[in-house]
């Protein structure tokens, strides 16, 4: 099951929650505001990296760059739009809205 | 996904996230069950975080000139919606019980409402 996050974490729970549900090997997708978790240095980057671990992590590069977030996390995969289509290709889809 | 009499049959789990009243999410989210009932689809419901709070005994939303839902969750029984469970985490820290809710639910631990998301057809967020 794919799971995507696009809100920033700093304003809701999506992340959190999704983190307490999630199943291992799961992956989980950033997009949108999701993409602000992702950033290096800040407060999640702890839990980010734990993930990552046991579940595959993306995030959606033209929300990336849209954003101007330089410093994406080493353990996050970066990918486009494409990408995004395998992924929903291959999981049912879990938008923790 | 099965197929019953030249039906499709899919797993739904509606996933209540939000406190009732102050977003339409809920309302919307219950409409949805009950479309998806009335197609006979395998539904689910589950409580998390602030969704929690849509079960609350006591809820009168009369002042509030709109109808609530107390009425239409205590109805999902002859939806044929049974399998409402709750997350004991959100229970918890948010002070409540089992016994603080107007339905018989199941009360789970995050990880084993997490397995069940993940046999699932939809998963849909409210």
């Amino acid at each position: 099951m794919l799971h995507t996050i696009n809100q920033s974490p700093f304003r809701g729970d999506s992340l959190t929650s999704c983190i307490r549900f999630i199943q291992a090997d799961d992956p989980i997708l950033f997009m949108e505001d999701g993409i602000y978790a992702v950033q290096h240095g800040n407060k999640f980057n702890e839990i980010i990296s734990n993930l990552s671990k046991t579940n595959p992590i993306y995030a959606l590069s033209p929300d990336i760059k849209a954003r101007g977030i330089q410093n994406v996390l080493a353990e996050v995969k970066q990918i486009d739009y494409d990408g995004f289509v395998e992924l929903v290709e291959n999981h049912q889809v879990n938008s923790w809205l | 996904m099965r197929e019953e009499d030249g039906e499709i049959i899919k797993d739904f789990m509606y996933v209540m996230r939000r406190a009732p009243h102050g977003t339409i999410y809920t309302y919307e989210g219950l409409e949805m069950v009950l479309i998806s009932a009335a197609f006979d689809q395998d539904i689910s419901i589950a409580f998390i975080d602030d969704g929690v709070y849509s079960l609350l005994k006591d809820q009168d939303t009369e002042d509030l000139q709109i109808k609530g839902f107390v009425k239409t969750f205590k109805a999902l029984d002859g939806y044929d919606v049974e399998k409402l469970y709750v997350d004991r985490q959100s229970l918890e820290e948010r002070g409540l019980s089992e016994d603080d809710l107007i339905v018989d639910v199941e009360v789970l631990e995050s990880a084993e409402i997490g397995k069940l998301m993940a046999k699932q057809d939809v998963v849909i967020h409210n």
